[in-house]
């Protein structure tokens, strides 16, 4: 029987707001158990929310970024269940009225094709806790340090048919909220969280049971779960049983999902607007306030990479992947002087380093100008593409820039013909029999030939010479 | 010294004619001698009181003090002390001692009021009779078998007996009115936003609002004066500025427009009270006030939107005492679950879970639209009626409470006829309006109270108006016997 799989996601993106959104205390990562939870965040008695307006700009940035309607008056609203990580016993999130309506993102697929994905809505809500239950012998240990982290809800339509695609609007959401400068976008850190609703049914009919997936904390395990959880339901269906609506953990070590809880045992939230909090009125102003000195988007640098650069649409796409590799891209082209030749070597070269040391682009030794100075010289024709790799070595091991070590390791291509004749004139000397079964031979084969004497000059002049001038040189001199 | 206003004693202190040292100490002596029959303490605390007296008389010394500078005060135990404990009236926060100061209390203090302790109450503000205090009744001044009203009792009764020159209360649905009538006191609800409720433990977000209870108009005056104004650290607080509430105290109220509900003066009205609030009225119509009668078309509705509105949120305010962070904890919990429900099981009393549940049911899916959302509306409506009325006339007056003090007891097992106490008070928070209580001629020997409702933020007319009455008669200056 033919399935078709539907797939909506819940991406859950930690703004990167200085203070939490409803009280002044710091949202840095990784400090000392409970130190970063004030009186708010504790929930104490008596203490009251105050929203932080720059959550809400963030907000709103996103929403402009995905070509959303903006609630221009959406309303906190209280959603209450008891879990000892929620120290109020309810969460502050947003219900009927979201910041951000409905918008939507452009993905583009394996083959190239792309394909429009709805956005539902986007909403702001506190991050909770974090329950431990290791190390407290048989006790739960309660951090309270991220309670009250600002998160930008991003929930999408029912419009992925694929683990693939879903991944792909993933990967496009993070895109958007990382070059918006508003996420950190680090996912072991749970600084971005994806959970999919996925479904299966007869392909056109009617939709099927979902089960939510939670726990996928890096776009493998999204797909790899995805894929899990609907052979599973195929598996259930076709041997005549039913897909239970429920919310299921994702585990990665045994790439498997399991039951966590089922809609029975699901909370009665009691969703009301917060007495406590005003709603938030988005005027005119604060939208052209927040939008100020929003960065191009990707799909718009995309476009332009084709256009201004002349790249190929895979090109453009890897390139503007983040804000910061496309930056680097820009400032090497810029340098260089030759836009294909940076893309070449910022996806090659420089990519190959950076993942066999796990670098990030930002902490690359070799800086864009660095790199754009050495491909400056590839142009000029002081270095050969060959030799250009032993320079990028050097420059990635601290030694300088390209003109520094070019000089010190005299790396400096030969194209004075008079020393290239000598070379030549020497390796002609040196293999009297080679000379003639070269001239014995004729076309493809004595081109094959004519690679042995570029190879020995070549050598002799430890790769400085000229491979142009060598070429010309030596069928001369074979030929006489 | 304790017959003095809080004018008098600011007077008293900066001439030199007593020591704030010695005024606090008076007040001290007057609590550890009479309090235990009243229970209207929960806390007294006396060290830090003798403290910030000797603060007090060191502004004083040094020509920089200001009108309440040495003033003992008590605050009801629903505001944040730092250090000293906040009870709540609860079992539930029996062993809770606030890290910081409300901000109520803060101003107060920066305002060099010393406070003498906290007030009891009803258990987290929910009552009329403060008999659901975990710290058990407080006795009413004017006869130990009637309770002082609810849930500001202990603030009421301590004001009324001269245990302090003034307090603090809050009022969700007429807990600083209801009192100050059944004490014969006044006291002051302002406009919902005008004091801060950051650091006051919340029952009902939406309607709860700190005030005032004193001897006088001119005493709420000068306290509401050092309390009011906005909080950036409460969203619901206004950005309203306040004005000079003593200034207008005096000004002329000839021309008032007063309007009289007919719907505040039909069935279940004591006929006495009735007759105490309209010779109140009278004294205005020789002042030369218009009296009109209107309608509030919706009244018969506030208190039952209130039994919806208000249960909901303290369901959701309340979710916070679960034994995890602070707060009563039952003994060895089995695991999380029995935590849970034996915290709050043995930590809150019968009409905070009454409440609760109330309020949870209303919420729950299914019941929200018929419920809660159909309370805001009817909220909506109330909040109209006023707005309409305002358009004629420049105050309401009223009775505050339908009868005088009860007896303790008489109405415990009756929570709907409890709930009736607040008929003439609860719209009033449902709209966010500010509103008085002044004591009339006594009914049968006890207090009863004349409120005066006025238009958002008119606290300033409100006080000018009740203290006019307060010129032109002595209500408020009967004391009980032997206080």
């Amino acid at each position: 029987m033919q399935w078709e799989t539907v797939i909506g996601l819940e991406i859950h993106a930690q703004l990167a707001t200085r203070s939490k959104i409803f009280s002044g205390a710091s949202t840095a990562f990784g400090a000392d158990p409970n130190t970063q939870a004030c009186g708010v965040d504790l929930g104490l008695p008596g203490v009251l929310p105050v929203l932080n307006r720059e959550a809400v700009r963030m907000a709103v940035r996103f929403g402009v970024a995905i070509d959303a309607t903006l609630g221009r008056r959406s309303i906190f609203a209280r959603k209450n269940y008891f879990y000892p990580d929620l120290p109020k016993g309810y969460q502050i999130s947003q219900y009927e009225l979201p910041i951000v309506g409905m918008g939507q993102v452009e993905i583009v697929l394996e083959n190239g094709d792309t394909k429009i994905v709805g956005v539902t809505r986007a909403h702001l809500e506190e991050d909770a806790g974090k329950s431990l239950h290791e190390d407290f012998h048989g006790l739960t240990g309660i951090d309270l340090n991220r309670a009250g982290t600002p998160l930008l809800e991003i929930v999408s339509e029912p419009d992925m048919r694929s683990a693939k695609e879903a991944v792909a609007y993933a990967r496009k959401i993070h895109q958007v909220v990382r070059y918006l400068g508003i996420c950190d976008g680090n996912m072991q850190e749970g600084s971005f969280r994806a959970d999919a609703n996925v479904s299966v049914r007869p392909p056109g009919s009617e939709l099927g049971t979902r089960a939510e997936l939670k726990n996928l904390n890096s776009f493998r395990f999204l797909e790899r779960a995805i894929n899990f959880e609907v052979e599973r339901q195929i598996d259930l269906l076709e041997s005549g049983g039913q897909v239970v609506q429920e919310t299921r953990l994702y585990d990665a070590d045994k790439d498997e999902t399991r039951s966590m809880r089922s809609k029975e045992e699901a909370n009665d939230y009691r969703y009301f607007p917060d007495p406590d909090l005003l709603p938030v009125e988005l005027d005119d102003a604060f939208i052209a306030e927040a939008v100020e000195g929003m960065p191009e988007l990707p799909d718009a640098k995309r476009q332009r990479f084709s256009s201004e650069y002349g790249l190929p649409a895979p090109d453009a796409q890897m390139l503007t992947g983040s804000q910061a590799l496309a930056d680097f891209f820009e400032a090497v082209a810029g340098e260089a002087g030759d836009s294909r030749l940076a893309a070449n070597w910022v996806m090659g070269g420089l990519s190959a380093a950076l993942n066999k040391e796990a670098m990030d682009i930002s902490e690359s030794p070799v800086t864009a100008k660095m790199l754009g100075g050495m491909l400056r010289r590839i142009s000029d024709g002081t270095i050969s593409g060959k030799i250009a790799k032993q320079v990028f070595e050097a420059m990635w091991s601290g030694e300088g820039d390209a003109d520094s070590i070019i000089e010190a390791r005299g790396l400096k291509q030969i194209t004075d013909s008079g020393a290239i004749e000598k070379i030549v004139g020497d390796v002609i000397a040196a293999n009297p029999g080679q000379v003639e079964n070269y001239r014995a031979a004729e076309g493809a084969k004595q081109q094959k030939m004519l690679g042995f004497f570029v190879g020995q000059v070549m050598k002799a002049s430890r790769g400085k010479a000229n491979p142009q001038q060598v070429n010309e040189l030596l069928k001369q001199k074979l030929m006489n | 010294m304790h017959e003095k206003s809080i004018a008098q004693l600011s007077a008293g202190l900066k001439a030199g004619e007593f020591s704030s040292t010695e005024l606090v100490g008076h007040y001290l002596g007057r609590i550890e001698s009479t309090d235990e029959s009243l229970n209207s303490f929960v806390t007294v605390s006396r060290d830090l009181a003798l403290q910030q007296a000797e603060a007090a008389d060191r502004r004083i010394r040094k020509g920089n003090a200001g009108p309440l500078t040495g003033i003992p005060v008590a605050h009801k135990d629903i505001f944040c002390t730092d250090g000293v404990k906040t009870s709540c009236g609860s079992r539930m926060l029996d062993n809770f001692i606030a890290p910081y100061d409300a901000t109520l209390v803060s101003r107060l203090g920066d305002a060099g009021a010393v406070m003498l302790g906290k007030t009891n109450m009803d258990e987290f503000a929910m009552g009329s009779s403060n008999e659901t205090s975990y710290y058990g009744p407080v006795r009413n001044p004017w006869d130990a078998d009637l309770v002082p009203g609810g849930s500001s009792g202990g603030s009421a009764a301590a004001v009324s007996a001269r245990l302090c020159a003034g307090a603090t209360g809050t009022d969700t649905g007429g807990s600083i009115r209801q009192p100050a009538a059944l004490c014969g006191i006044t006291g002051l609800k302002p406009t919902y936003g005008r004091v801060s409720r950051y650091g006051m433990i919340a029952f009902a977000s939406s309607l709860d609002q700190g005030g005032t209870l004193t001897r006088s108009a001119e005493d709420a005056a000068l306290l509401l004066q050092a309390m009011a104004g906005f909080d950036p650290r409460d969203s619901t607080s206004a950005e309203e500025p306040v004005p000079d509430y003593a200034a207008t105290l005096e000004a002329d109220i000839s021309g008032l427009r007063i309007g009289l509900p007919k719907e505040y003066f039909g069935e279940g009205l004591d006929p006495g009270v009735g007759d105490a609030v309209l010779a109140a009225v009278d004294e205005y119509r020789g002042m030369g006030a218009g009296v009109v009668e209107i309608s509030l078309p919706n009244t018969r509705l506030a208190v039952p939107t209130y039994y919806v509105v208000a249960p909901a949120e303290c369901s959701s305010n309340l979710s916070r005492f679960d034994g995890v962070r602070f707060g009563h904890r039952c003994e060895a919990p089995k695991n999380l679950e029995d935590m849970y429900m034996r915290s709050r099981g043995e930590g809150f009393g019968a009409e905070v879970k009454r409440r609760i549940l109330i309020g949870t049911y209303a919420l729950s899916a299914g019941y929200y639209d018929a419920y809660y959302l159909k309370a805001q509306q009817i909220r909506q409506l109330i909040s109209d009626d006023f707005r309409q009325a305002f358009a004629k006339v420049d105050v309401i007056m009223g009775p505050t409470s339908p009868t005088t003090a009860f007896a303790i007891g008489e109405r415990t097992d009756d929570p709907v006829t409890m709930y009736l106490s607040d008929i003439y008070t609860i719209a009033v928070n449902l709209a966010g309006l500010p509103g008085i209580s002044v004591p009339t001629a006594l009914v049968g020997g006890k207090p009863a109270g004349l409120q005066i409702i006025g238009n958002y933020f008119q606290e300033a007319k409100l006080l000018n108006v009740a203290h006019r009455l307060q010129q032109a008669t002595d209500w408020h200056l009967a004391v009980p016997e032997g206080m």
